[in-house]
């Protein structure tokens, strides 16, 4: 589904990811650990098209189509979904009329019809139930002095709704408590399908405990350096990332670059 | 960044959809001002002799004025001479009688503007005065306002039909001698809107006066008068638009409010005059003088705005708060593209007792041009327990546009509380990201932000017009995501 090759990017000129390859099938659910700063996020965004990075080498496809010649908004229809690390705020922007005009911009995509207000106001309140967020934050505005836990939630209503072929979720799991924990790991279990894979950014195998990974990898100082199945996120645990010789992106080999 | 201004630009550019001519023939003076023009334009609105004289001692009184340069705009020069002050659409018959007799071409016209005027067809629930040019048109709804007792007519017949009314109350809010454009206005002014709420009333519907510029090298002057009595209610609506030209032309409006005892007036303005291309050519000077007295004791005056046209705008709907326990409130949105300029805020003077106000001001600037807001809240001596709340938020979209406020407050009642709050954000990269991410184009984001944003200025439109002006945002804002 998703085919990463010898992706470099790079910031104000300084390069963040020095060479990703992944592949990603169908079906498949893929964790990212890593320390901070070693380019977990950037890659999540470039994966999304975020033109703050700059993709200077490589390639990105999905499916087989060649995601680098795609705006942000055309690769999101094309099923591309980032849950942010950081959710941002939209002041007075509700909630639910943001999610509608995201669905239809999707349905249209497809050539499907719009959704009016009604059906999607029926629609969004069940999947709201789902991810255990009281309806009334339909009706707030986007993020809108949502606690962290709630944006988080509100990341998966957004994954829910939008069924994408490709999740992306950058530390969905940080700063839950451990009943939210359980309701974002539900719904993204939820998401799981044949016809869709998941990337999980994180640094806890505890949220491994609840969505089990088929592959996890290590990616340090803009590199991926260790691959394995979900017994490796239990040995980083245990370990730390010293032993795979990264510690922080000081520590990071740059020379190969 | 790069990207948010490249969108941001290009959602800026569309074309003004009002900017059509009518080709129709008109009774058009040669362009200059003297007191003869003043005596002809009386003449034929066969207005009485105390309103010619009125005009004459406003013009005197201009004449020795200066025009203002203490705004945040900058424009060419106006020349008084070179404007003509008077255009209408010639016609059989004095005044149309009914729809009727209304000429053909003005009523597409309207149409074409959104603003049906035909009986089967007028927008339901709102009454509407189509003021052209320099003449009123038609009015709709008469009948069944007159039923209810409110009167809802041309200044024009306001100053034949109900003398003593206008006497009284013209002038008493705005005098001529307020300022300069105020000045000339009451020298020259055409025609404009009446509307008198009876005693107890409740406006059984939405008035509105819909003013169209369509004559070159005219000037429009147009003079509004709503008087609310004892525990009456009215909610008025303004709209306005003006044909594409490459010269700017002048419009320098007075509105004037009074409302007594209990009584409560509402006014909104959705203002679209032709802002000028993109390239900031031609576009209409928007000098106006707004202002609601509220004398009598727990009365209310609200003001709702939403500018996103002409090139230079000028304008502080304003309340004198002079009843105990009066209210007074002023809502805006003014959003700026291209070479636009806005300079507009609001007065709030409160004399009464336990007087208060609320300014909520958004503005919006985009493309290179300039949003100020100034506003001024005073106290008078006699202002025991008044308060304020300002909150005054400016939005940037891209880099190379401007956002000021200019809040003065003066104060000779120390039990007066005044609150201030003020914010500058832009539409950020992150939230263009975001909802790019979730499928949505970046002209839709946009838009939607800015709505967001203007928020709590909309919902104190009457519901048929936030819709309206929700698009009208939009439009306005083509081109800006750059
Ligand atoms: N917009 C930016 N401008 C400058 N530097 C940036 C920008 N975005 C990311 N970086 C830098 O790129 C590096 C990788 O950041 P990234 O956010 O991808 O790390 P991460 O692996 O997600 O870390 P964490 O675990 O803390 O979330 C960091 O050094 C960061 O400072
Ligand atoms: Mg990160």
């Amino acid at each position: 589904m998703l085919s990463i090759k010898n992706l470099h990017a790079s910031v104000e000129g300084e390069e963040i990811l020095k060479g990703i390859n992944l592949e990603i099938k169908a079906g498949e659910v893929h964790a990212i650990m890593g320390p901070n700063g070693s380019g977990k996020s950037t890659l999540s965004q470039v994966l999304a098209g975020n033109e703050t990075f700059e993709v200077t080498q490589g390639e990105i496809s999905l499916n087989g189509e060649n995601l680098l010649d795609l705006e942000t908004e055309e690769r999101a229809r094309e099923g591309i979904f980032l849950a942010f690390q950081y959710p941002v705020e939209i002041p007075g922007v509700s909630n639910l009329q943001f999610l509608r005009t995201a669905v239809n911009a999707m349905r249209t995509h497809r050539g499907e019809p719009e959704m009016n207000a009604a059906e999607f106001m029926k629609l969004a309140k069940e999947v709201s139930k789902q991810v255990d967020l009281d309806p009334a934050f339909l009706k707030r505005g986007v993020n809108e002095g949502f606690s962290g836990g709630e944006k988080k939630r509100n990341e998966i209503l957004q994954a829910l709704l939008l069924q994408p072929k490709l999740a992306i979720l950058d530390e969905t799991d940080s700063g839950l408590d451990i009943d939210a924990l359980q309701v974002v790991s539900k719904g993204v279990n939820a998401l799981r399908a044949e016809d869709r894979a998941i990337l999980m950014v994180t640094h806890y195998q505890r949220l491994l405990n609840h969505i089990v990974p088929d592959h996890v990898h290590v990616l340090a100082g803009g590199r991926i350096v260790k691959s394995g199945g979900r017994e490796l996120a239990l040995e980083l645990e245990e370990r730390g990332y010293g032993w795979l010789g990264v510690k922080d992106e000081e520590a990071t080999p740059s020379a190969a670059s | 960044m790069a990207t948010t201004d490249k969108e941001v630009n290009e959602l800026i550019k569309r074309e003004y959809e009002h900017g059509f001519v009518t080709d129709i023939e008109a009774d058009t003076f040669e362009p200059g001002l003297n007191e003869d023009v003043i005596a002809r334009l009386s003449a034929i609105k066969k207005e009485p002799e105390w309103m010619l004289e009125w005009r004459l001692k406003a013009y005197r009184r201009w004449l020795e004025m200066d025009e203002p340069d203490w705004a945040h705009v900058g424009y060419p020069k106006i020349d008084y001479n070179s404007i003509s002050y008077y255009s209408a659409p010639k016609r059989k018959e004095d005044m149309p009688q009914s729809l009727d007799e209304v000429d053909p071409e003005l009523l597409k016209t309207y149409e074409k503007l959104g603003i049906p005027l035909h009986e089967r067809e007028k927008l339901a629930g709102v009454a509407v005065d189509a003021v052209f040019d320099s003449v009123s048109v038609a009015t709709t709804f008469k009948e069944p306002l007159a039923k209810a007792g409110v009167i809802f007519c041309s200044i024009s017949e306001a100053i034949q039909d109900y003398p003593e009314l206008v006497k009284k109350y013209l002038g008493s809010v705005v005098p001529a001698g307020d300022n300069f454009f105020a000045g000339l206005n009451s020298a020259v002014f055409s025609d404009g809107t009446f509307v008198y709420v009876p005693k107890g009333v409740r406006c059984p519907m939405e008035l509105s006066t819909y003013f169209r510029i369509n004559a070159a090298n005219t000037g429009q002057f147009e003079r509004t008068l709503i008087i609310a009595e004892d525990s009456s209610y009215v909610s008025y609506l303004e709209g306005c638009t003006a044909p594409m030209r490459d010269e700017n032309q002048l419009h320098a409006a007075v509105v004037e409010l009074v409302a007594l005892d209990d009584a409560q007036i509402k006014y909104s303005t959705v203002q679209n005059w032709y802002p000028g291309d993109e390239n900031g050519k031609g576009g209409i000077f928007n000098f106006v003088t707004k202002r609601g007295a509220a004398i009598g004791k727990n009365s209310k005056i609200s003001w709702t705005q939403v500018e996103t046209g002409s090139a230079v705008t000028w304008k502080y709907p304003s309340c004198v708060l002079r009843g105990d326990n009066s209210v007074g409130e002023f809502y805006s949105v003014a959003l700026t593209n291209n070479f636009q300029q806005a300079d507009t805020g609001t007065k709030m003077i409160h004399l009464g007792k336990n007087t208060s106000s609320t300014i909520i001001s958004k503005g919006i600037s985009a493309g290179k041009s300039s949003n100020a807001y100034r506003g001024l809240v005073k106290f008078g001596p006699g202002a025991e327990g008044a308060r304020n709340y300002t909150q005054c938020d400016s939005l940037l979209i891209g880099d190379r546009c401007g956002a000021h406020t200019f809040p003065y407050i003066e104060s000779k009642n120390k039990s007066a509380i005044v609150e201030h709050e003020a914010t500058t954000s832009k539409v950020s990269d992150e939230q263009m990201f975001l909802c790019r991410q979730r499928g949505i184009d970046p002209e839709q984001a946009v838009s939607m932000i800015v709505n967001g944003f203007c928020k709590e200025v909309f919902k104190e439109l009457p519901m048929e017009f936030a819709v309206e002006a929700g698009k009208l945002l939009e439009v306005s804002l083509e081109g800006s995501v750059g």
